[in-house]
């Protein structure tokens, strides 16, 4: 039964070039969208390691958006077509655990782009709230009895380690 | 030890507590986050008041990290740090949030907008803990400027900065600067003529001390950073000897190839295979198009070279490779017009009479290719009625949405010219009539009272399919007249198609290889288009003219004097600090995999055979961080971005990750 009132909560890495200064500019603009994508400004969407999403989503976000200056315009070049790359293999690797792949998105968003990049928000937001939570924390959390057989396998383990030496 | 933190959420008036309950966001940051030690708000953080409290702060409470949550660092990031400073805090222990951008002008739900306001605040503050104390690199500025475009911006720029006594390279990609300024015959509203105006400081720009003018020339790789760019310019092989030709002339007299010269004369002139673009070019020296040239194809001819009396043809010329070393560019690379043929129902290249506004101009130009005799496509037949169309290709969402700003007050001008030089009847079609700088408005009733005809209405055709006898042999301009409110068509001998301003079709090329930006339609953009408007998100590269945007003369030099006051500032202060993030390797984590050194964009990886690990060379590299996210080994740190601050930053984006659960399955209270 979906929850009403869910809210979905994003992350949002965001090139400093194009990208967050197109978010300045849908500020400016007084564009209205969904408040749920929280911002982390990194200089490029090439520093955006996959273990950021990852993390992401193993501390609780619903969703990840990364958004970079379009392909060709990067401010360093070319940096943005390894986030293509890596987006990619991000999303093939989620699809492989059992998450939906629309809970990640990338966004190329120019600095005179915030019209598009609101736009992105909010689409992303209704799907990820039709989705509903990933609650990736809580499902990784074993049964007790499973801590349990955890626990006692340890002491085991650490027994024979003692023995053997 | 732990740190101090000081937290300030700005009210920004009521941009942000119009929407952000601001006092809450305090109260809980102080209550809930770690380590802080103050968490305040404040009216305007930006004044001096609200610097002072940071500084106040800094030095009785002893913080050590200082967040705000106002705009966008974008805009006040360097305001702060300056605070820090100022108190003795390095500038880099402190983080911005931007509550005002991302959140209070996009969204109106109070409740939500706060608390995404803590989960910026608190993202900040968990970041800020782990910053590291870093000093901004102070790299020296070359007095030297490159100038990339001819035209009378960067003429302006070039000018301005030869005169305060430093050394300007000004390349042209065209084998004459002067730019599309040269083509015109009188500029508005004062009808000076523009050649008149123009070339004197064309030549001032060839002859001063200062200038190195690098003409038929282009800028093929640009490497550095601001204080000191590396340039790579290819002179193009003239197949002239500059030091011996004297620009007599002869070589383009005695040539016996006559080519259509789709540049300079807009296509409605000729020139010959050696040639000067107009007789008052600068530098006077010809070139030789090798496409149309008899010996480049035929291996025959030579004419040139054998009436040449100082013996300057020389067809073994190579291209030459220059290397600039310069500590500011200012690019001036200017616009292109829009390609009339695309609106197929006005006719441009099908029916002969139908004219662009920069043929029009050559047309009436004295030194154009009909001594400025207005005639028709025949040349001969001089034209009784003109109907000039505005906005073509501008104003219209098919091409360009955007106004050209040049067009109304050319058409004006052409109006004024038409009924100067000829009988004709001239008639405006126009959608809005836009003369908006000083002295146009007065230009315009002038028109009036000349006779210039005014119909209000977007032209639908041009057409010479005749529907009654006047209309035989004529074009007609099928309008709706707007303030008539009917269809009306008007029968003229010559329509004019006042073409609007594109960008450059290379632009996004030119930006890439500068590293600046475009808007969606390739125009390079500004560092802020009120306060900013000459400089780019690069430092050190600054922009003036129509590659900026549609803007007329006196615009266009306007910011070429103001890109140069800008560079100017630079020099005389002779250095300039540029922030300190850049990425290192950790030689003991480092597996020598090499991965990093292909990623780099900027070739600062270099691998380091003898102790088989990679290294960064600090003063290449530009902070991206894509190496960083992906050394497998983890060796390599972002400065200011790094993985742990990144990831702190996640934790406080996601404060309340347990919140809605919460809601969801209400634990029971007692154990």
């Amino acid at each position: 039964m979906p929850d009403e009132n869910f809210e979905p909560k994003i992350i949002g890495f965001f090139c400093n070039w194009c990208s967050y200064r197109a978010a300045d500019m849908a500020g400016t603009a007084r564009m209205n969208y969904e408040p749920n994508v929280r911002i982390i400004r990194v200089m490029c969407s090439g520093r955006v390691d996959p273990d950021f999403v990852m993390a992401a989503f193993a501390k609780g976000a619903d969703g990840v958006l990364i958004a970079g200056c379009h392909p060709g315009e990067c401010h360093y070049n070319n940096q943005n077509f390894k986030t293509m790359r890596r987006y990619a293999l991000l999303k093939h690797t989620l699809r492989a655990i059992g998450v939906e792949e629309e809970r990640i998105r990338l966004q190329w968003a120019s600095a005179a782009e915030g019209a598009i990049l609101a736009r992105s928000i909010d689409e992303m937001v209704e799907r990820v709230r039709e989705l509903g939570p990933l609650n990736w924390p809580k499902q990784w959390e074993a049964p007790p009895e499973v801590e349990e057989a955890i626990k006692m396998m340890e002491a085991e383990h650490a027994e024979a380690l003692e023995v053997t030496a | 030890m732990s740190e101090r933190i000081g937290i300030y959420v700005c009210h920004c008036g009521s941009n942000i507590a119009g929407v952000v309950d601001v006092e809450e966001v305090a109260r809980w940051a102080g209550e809930n986050i770690e380590d802080v030690v103050i968490a305040r708000d404040y009216k305007f953080m930006c004044s001096s008041l609200g610097q002072e409290l940071i500084e106040e702060d800094i030095r009785k409470e002893g913080l050590t990290r200082v967040v705000v949550g106002a705009c966008s660092p974008h805009l006040h990031e360097k305001t702060f740090r300056r605070a820090c400073a100022n108190a003795g805090l390095n500038p880099y222990f402190f983080q911005m949030a931007s509550l005002r951008e991302q959140i209070a002008w996009v969204t109106k739900d109070r409740e939500r907008a706060t608390k995404k306001a803590k989960s910026l605040i608190a993202a900040a503050a968990e970041r800020v803990a782990l910053h590291a104390e870093l000093e901004p690199f102070t790299v020296p500025v070359n007095p030297a400027t490159l100038v990339v475009g001819g035209g009378i911006a960067g003429i302006q720029a070039s000018l301005e900065l030869a005169e305060a006594g430093y050394p300007v390279y000004l390349v042209e990609r065209e084998p004459s600067i002067g730019g599309h300024m040269a083509q015109f015959d009188k500029t508005f509203p004062t009808l000076d003529c523009a050649a008149c105006i123009l070339t004197p400081r064309m030549s001032e720009a060839e002859a001063h001390e200062n200038i190195t003018l690098l003409s038929y020339s282009e800028v093929e790789e640009v490497s550095g950073f601001v204080g000191s760019f590396k340039v790579k310019v290819r002179k193009n092989a003239r197949y002239v000897v500059e030091e011996d030709c004297t620009g007599c002339g002869i070589c383009t007299e005695k040539c016996p190839t006559s080519v259509v010269d789709d540049v300079f004369e807009a296509g409605i002139g000729y020139r010959k295979a050696i040639y000067r673009p107009f007789p008052q070019a600068v530098p006077k020296y010809p070139v030789i198009d090798t496409e149309s040239c008899l010996y480049f194809n035929t291996g025959k001819c030579r004419i040139c070279e054998k009436v040449c009396p100082t013996e300057a043809i020389d067809f073994e010329q190579q291209d030459e490779l220059i290397e600039l070393e310069v500590g500011n560019i200012i690019l001036a690379t200017g616009y292109e017009t829009f390609d009339a043929t695309r609106i197929t129902q006005y006719g441009y290249g099908r029916l002969p009479n139908v004219f662009t506004s920069l043929e029009f101009e050559r047309l009436c130009n004295a030194a154009g290719p009909t001594e400025g005799k207005l005639v028709l496509r025949d040349g001969v037949t001089e034209p009784k009625s003109i109907g000039i169309i505005h906005c073509v290709g501008s104003r219209d969402v098919h091409y360009n949405p955007g106004c050209s700003a040049i067009c109304c007050m050319s058409a004006l001008k052409f109006g004024h010219l038409a009924i100067e030089k000829s009988e004709a009847d001239v008639t405006s079609f126009y959608i809005d009539m836009r003369p908006i700088a000083k002295g146009y408005e007065e230009f315009y009733d002038r028109l009036m009272e000349e006779g210039m005809h005014f119909v209000r209405g977007r032209v639908a055709e041009v057409t010479d399919v005749a529907l009654a006898p006047e209309e035989e042999g004529k074009l007609i301009v099928q309008v709706e007249d707007t303030l008539l409110g009917k269809q009306r068509r008007v029968p003229v001998d010559m329509v004019v198609l006042m073409v609007g301003l594109e960008p450059r079709p290379d632009a996004r090329d030119v930006a890439l290889r500068f590293g600046i930006s475009c808007s969606m339609n390739g125009w390079f953009t500004e560092r802020h288009p009120k306060l900013d408007p000459v400089a780019t998100m690069t430092d050190g590269i600054f922009i003036a003219g129509t590659c900026q945007g549609a803007k007329d003369i006196p615009d266009s030099v306007a910011q070429g004097a103001a890109a140069a006051a800008r560079v100017l500032s630079m020099i005389t202060r002779g250095h300039v600090q540029i922030e300190p993030i850049v990425a290192e390797i950790n030689p003991e984590q480092c597996s020598g995999c090499r991965i990093c050194n292909e990623l780099c964009p900027f070739n600062a990886i270099d691998y380091i055979e003898a102790d088989a690990v990679s290294e960064i060379n600090t003063a290449l590299c530009k902070g991206c961080g894509t190496c960083v996210a992906a050394c497998p080994a983890g060796a390599i740190t972002g400065a200011h971005f790094s993985n742990q601050q990144i990831m702190a930053e996640l934790d406080g984006l996601l404060f309340d990750v347990n919140e809605h659960d919460e809601t969801m399955q209400p634990e029971p209270t007692a154990a």
